[in-house]
């Protein structure tokens, strides 16, 4: 069970949490304008990358805040916690194969 | 019976305690200490149980978790516990244990003809009875289920009480061994908060079974004594024995078994039977020690075979000689030093055989100088014995090393001691994800990096002697305290004197050769527990299996509750010898959670019962109850479905209280929708954005029904939504998705729109809502308001006021999910009580009628109204629902674009219809398929299925609604309902308004 550094609480256990998929993908500001494939891409298509992923988490059973994690999906290690709207943290790369 | 087998003085037990005990019915005294295989031991008894698969005698094999053989049944029903390890079951008075896997009795098992029938029971039996016809599994299951044994779990409810609680500590030490006693030492004087876990009622691990050891020259015992006493001085340190480090998972979380009062005579009222630890640990030191192989030999299996270091165990710790007569047969040094300590306590040493083209190493040279009969360069080729061992024949080796000539010399005895070798204990390593590294010269795994915070000190880290053990413990438990933001305090302690020897030289022979080719007569067991042979792994190699893990799950090696403790590493060094590939390339299996099995119960905890989950009641809910009312669970919520007279069953009682909303008035409970209040200047912005329909135009004072889609286009809820201000609402949501529906407005806030000015709260429970509704609605509010004007014309449908009800203050919606005029009262939750009695005082004289959730449903299929989960599924679109009146054609909304992707205008998605059946009295079930052509027997094409169903008494007939593959397009045609039952059920599409289609008596 992954722990969790809340932006706000501090470090909670993964239970307390809900988790919201891919971060910094932007709800398209003109979806009529989007092709079909585009808006396929916006609501469907994630990478499912191995290595770290920029991914959002809510305290649901907290404070109920969104915030991004910076986690990689191979060692579960958290490189770094930041809120809504603040830039990507600098993260170590990865080579995994 | 006396304990003839007990030598007269020794062992860590407590010779003042005699228990009584009984073993398949026979009565025994063992003592205080002992476990149930020491206690059976003392008394002679080494065949325990039936093996798996054949059914072979099988007898104690070794002394703790990695006991293969010797599981038992304990207690009664419904105190019973199956596949318990006689090796770590503490003996208590009046113990009762039984044999597994024997029908009718241990010494009569008809199950041993599989024995001789073995060809019945190849490698991949279960694949390839799987693969049969699945007639032929259903003739084979029960003899199948019946002859695999492996226990019976309890009919009867469970009695005891099991609870969990929480942790966190600075450094968790798993084992008490000497690396386990000196780490936590370590890292307790550093003031770190220390969890010590230890799965033995002692601490002291392999010192406990050792007789010659000395630490700084006193008996190591004697060390790990003071080392336990520092530790439970120190206020910060916390030692669980009896406690099983079970799981290891992500970032430091750890789950821990204590077994609180098994070993009680008296099991105290306030104490849980176990309890399970969630622990998160800074930092991890495993010391989790190693585990003794046993060799691969020809008929390898019988009772009084067992591993070297157990008979050293038995006789040290419990002062037990495990036979009179021993061979020793080994690959390595460490049999030697059993060979000595079995010989100290009177045990006859009539050979050691040893695979070993010279016998070289401290202990071997020591057995050597004792005189001890020694045969080097040899293998030991056959064994004989039933129920016990009493001959083995041991022949010299080829010199090209993998051969055997000769049929040898027997040799009698009542023991055979094994040791192949010693393997470290990685499961929790592994179980953390830490890699494993293949180690030639010491041939075993060992921990490689570690991917967690975690520390691996001594024999699992094959760190072997003594000495090293105790210095590796040291240095982890200082570096893991020093990493948890500890430092050492004062100058370092050396660490104290203790010989270093471990079990090398040795020779790595993974499967030992015999006089007879593989397979020929006898059978080489590598896996105890799930019955598989060397020659069960060739098979397996031969059918083309090649990845390790492929042949674990064709020959099941592995497999067992022990997970293969004893038998891995010998199963990889067979399969690479036969691939011709290194060990490391064949790779090692995955190690999984639990180390040892966890009862069930510790999962369960208190969750149990009315714990299970929590219930929620409405405030009215007593009142329920006392109107005879019966419940359906809706989510957490307990709601009121119908309300039974005397003498009436389920569809009388629903029948009249649908006529009775429709003839007069009937009153609801609704405190179970969600409700979601929403403030802000923004607040107007997010509902045109989250629902489908437009809502910037809403007077205040006005509700609108909304539909809320996912982005995927897909509806995901729906309900009534009020202006009361300028800038303030009042969501409703169905019962279910009230939790859901407030996550979705706060995620879209604050991950799309942060620059939104509104505030959601949920106040579900703040308010209760009785709902009224019927021709005589408005006259019975009249009675019970003063200040709300309700005529039509100001108070028209979907409108909401505020005012006093019944002397409370109120807000009421005119609002209906019934058709008929209807008010849904919203008074504080404490009034909710008294306002419902007022109300239905009040009603008296118009027949009021209370009405559950089951005429509810009824009365809105009437109307054609839709529930979110039972006409939708998540595949359901706003078109499909023939709800496109509600979809803004103008602005952009969650799930807009999604429905004009080209997948959302396919004429035959499935879309909602009404169904009439042929015969009017037929109600259809609700799932039913419905299909346009009938074939004689399944598969049919089908059209699609019935979501809701009920008999109605305002149509008169029975009506369904439906969701039909272009069902829109197909009004007035004919389907099908093919039944389980074998009818076949004519029936028609129609629109899905049956009554009232006008909306005339909404208004009224
Ligand atoms: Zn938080």
């Amino acid at each position: 069970m992954l722990l969790i550094p809340c932006p706000y609480c501090g470090e909670r256990d993964e239970t307390e949490f809900s988790y919201g998929g891919e971060a910094h993908i932007e709800r398209p500001k003109e979806p009529d304008k989007l092709s079909d494939a585009e808006w396929a891409d916006y609501v469907f298509m994630r990478p499912n990358s191995k290595g770290v992923l920029l991914e959002r988490w809510v305290h649901s059973h907290g404070c109920r805040r969104w915030f991004n994690v910076a986690r990689d999906t191979l060692t579960y290690k958290i490189h770094a916690v930041y809120k809504m709207g603040e830039k990507r943290p600098r993260v170590p790369k990865t080579d995994y194969v | 019976m006396a304990q003839t087998f007990r030598l007269p003085e020794g062992g860590q037990i407590d010779r003042a305690q005699s228990l009584g005990f009984s073993f398949d019915g026979g009565r025994y005294r063992g003592y205080g200490g002992d476990s149930l295989a020491s206690a059976l031991l003392a008394n002679g008894i080494h065949f325990v149980g039936r093996s798996f698969k054949y059914h072979r005698p099988r007898g104690i094999f070794a002394a703790g978790f990695e006991e293969p053989n010797a599981l038992v049944q304990l207690g009664e029903d419904p105190r019973t516990d199956p596949n318990q390890l006689a090796t770590l079951v503490e003996l208590v008075e009046g113990l009762a244990a039984r044999s597994q896997n024997r029908w009718p009795s241990l010494d009569y098992d008809i199950g041993a003809l599989n024995n001789l029938a073995s060809r019945a029971f190849p490698s991949g039996f279960y694949y390839k009875t799987f693969m049969w016809p699945a007639t032929m599994w259903m003739k084979y299951e029960h003899f199948i289920r019946h002859a695999a044994g492996m226990g019976q779990s309890p009919r009867e409810r469970d009695p005891d009480r099991y609870d969990k609680t929480q942790a966190h500590c600075d450094v968790l030490v798993v084992g008490a061994g000497p690396a386990g006693l000196a780490a936590a030492l370590a890292a307790a004087r550093s003031g770190a908060r220390v969890v010590l876990a230890e799965q033995d009622h002692l601490l002291g691990g392999a010192l406990l079974g050792e007789a010659e050891a000395t630490i700084g020259g006193a008996p190591a015992l004697d060390w790990a004594r003071a080392a336990e006493a520092e530790l439970r001085s120190l206020p910060e340190v916390r030692v669980l024995g009896r406690t099983t480090v079970y799981g290891y998972f992500d970032h430091n979380f750890l789950t821990l078994i204590e077994k609180v009062t098994d070993h009680l005579n008296r099991k105290p009222e306030h104490l849980p039977r176990h309890r399970l630890w969630k622990l998160r640990a800074k930092q991890v030191v495993l010391a989790t020690g190693s585990i003794e192989r046993p060799l691969v030999f020809r008929d390898n299996d019988r009772p009084g075979i067992m591993l070297a270091g157990a008979c050293r165990t038995y006789v040290n710790r419990y002062a037990v000689k495990p036979g009179t007569t021993a061979v020793v047969f080994t690959n390595n040094d460490s049999a030697y030093g059993a060979a000595l300590d079995m010989q100290a306590a009177g045990i006859e040493i009539a050979a050691i055989v040893d695979l070993r083209r010279e016998v070289i190493g401290p202990m071997s040279e020591a057995a050597e100088a004792a005189g001890l009969p020694i045969l080097a360069d040899h293998a030991i080729v056959a064994t004989e014995g039933g129920r016990r061992i009493k001959r083995v024949r041991a022949a010299p080796m080829d010199p090209s090393g993998g051969q055997v000539y000769v049929s040898g010399e027997p040799i009698d005895c009542d023991l055979l001691a094994v040791s192949g070798g010693w393997s470290p204990t990685l499961h929790l390593h592994s179980q953390a994800k830490g890699e494993i590294a293949w180690n030639e010269e010491l041939g075993c795994f060992v921990p490689g990096e570690a991917r967690q915070a975690a520390h691996s000190a001594g024999a699992c880290n094959a760190a072997f002697g003594l000495a090293s053990c105790l210095a590796e413990g040291a240095t982890a438990g200082q570096k893991a305290a020093a990493a948890a933001g500890f430092k050492a305090k004062g100058r370092k302690k050396a660490a104290p004197k203790a010989a270093d020897h471990g079990f090398l030289p040795a020779r790595w022979l993974w499967l030992v050769p015999s006089d007879t080719p593989l397979g020929h007569g006898g059978k080489h067991f590598h896996e105890l527990q799930n019955d598989v042979t060397a020659a069960d792994l060739q098979l397996a190699l031969r059918e083309g299996y090649r990845s390790i893990e492929h042949v674990k799950r064709y020959t099941t090696t592995g497999m067992g509750t022990d997970q293969g403790k004893t038998s891995n590493v010998n199963a990889i060094g067979i399969v690479a010898e036969a691939t011709g590939r290194a060990v490391p390339e064949v790779g090692v299996t995955t190690f999984r959670p639990p180390f040892t099995p966890v009862t069930f119960g510790v999962f369960a905890g208190r969750d149990v019962d009315e714990l299970l989950d929590p219930v929620r009641r409405t405030p009215m809910h007593g009142w329920h109850q006392q109107a005879g009312a019966l419940f359906e669970d809706v989510g957490q919520w307990r709601r009121a479905w119908y309300y039974p007279r005397a003498g009436e069953d389920m569809h009388a009682a629903v029948t009249r209280e649908v006529r009775e909303v429709r003839r007069s008035l009937g009153i609801m409970d609704a405190s179970t929708l969600g409700k979601i209040d929403i403030q802000g200047s923004d607040a107007s912005e997010l509902l045109n954005r989250i629902y489908t329909n437009a809502w910037k135009k809403l007077e205040v004072g006005r509700c609108r029904y909304g539909l809320m889609l996912g982005e995927d286009g897909m509806v995901m809820d729906d309900g009534v939504t009020a202006r009361l201000g300028e800038n303030h609402y009042l969501m409703t949501t169905t019962t279910g998705n009230a939790a859901p529906v407030l996550a979705h407005l706060e995620e879209y806030i604050q991950t799309e729109w942060p620059e939104f000015d509104v505030y959601c709260t949920s106040v579900t429970e703040q308010f209760a809502t009785i709902s009224i509704a019927g021709p005589n609605a408005r006259r019975l509010l009249a009675e019970l308001t003063s200040d709300i004007e309700l005529s039509p014309n100001d108070f028209p449908h979907m409108a909401v006021r505020d005012g006093t009800v019944a002397g409370v203050p109120a807000r009421v919606f005119r609002v209906s999910f019934t058709g008929e005029a209807a008010y849904e009262i919203n008074v504080p939750s404490s009034f909710g009580l008294a306002v419902w009695q007022a109300t239905m005082t009040a009603g008296e004289k118009y027949g009021i009628t209370p009405y559950g959730t089951e005429a509810m449903h009824v009365l809105r299929a009437e109307k054609g109204f839709i529930i979110v989960g039972q006409e939708t599924d998540g595949s359901i679109n706003p078109i499909d629902l023939g709800m496109d009146w509600i979809v803004s054609k103008k602005k952009d909304f969650v799930g807009k674009r999604s429905l004009t992707r080209s997948d959302m205008a396919k004429p035959d998605r499935k879309q909602l219809v009404g169904i009439l059946t042929d015969d009017p009295a037929v109600v259809l079930p609700e799932g039913a398929h419905l299909v346009e052509r009938v074939e004689p027997q399944p598969p049919m094409a089908m059209l699609g299925h019935v979501s809701s169903s009920y008999y109605s008494p305002n149509v008169g007939r029975s009506i369904a609604l439906a969701l039909v593959k272009g069902g829109l397009a197909k009004k007035g045609q004919k389907l099908t309902a093919p039944l389980l039952d074998g009818r076949k059920i004519g029936c028609t599409v129609v629109d899905p308004v049956f009554f009232d289609p006008e909306g005339d008596r909404l208004r009224g």
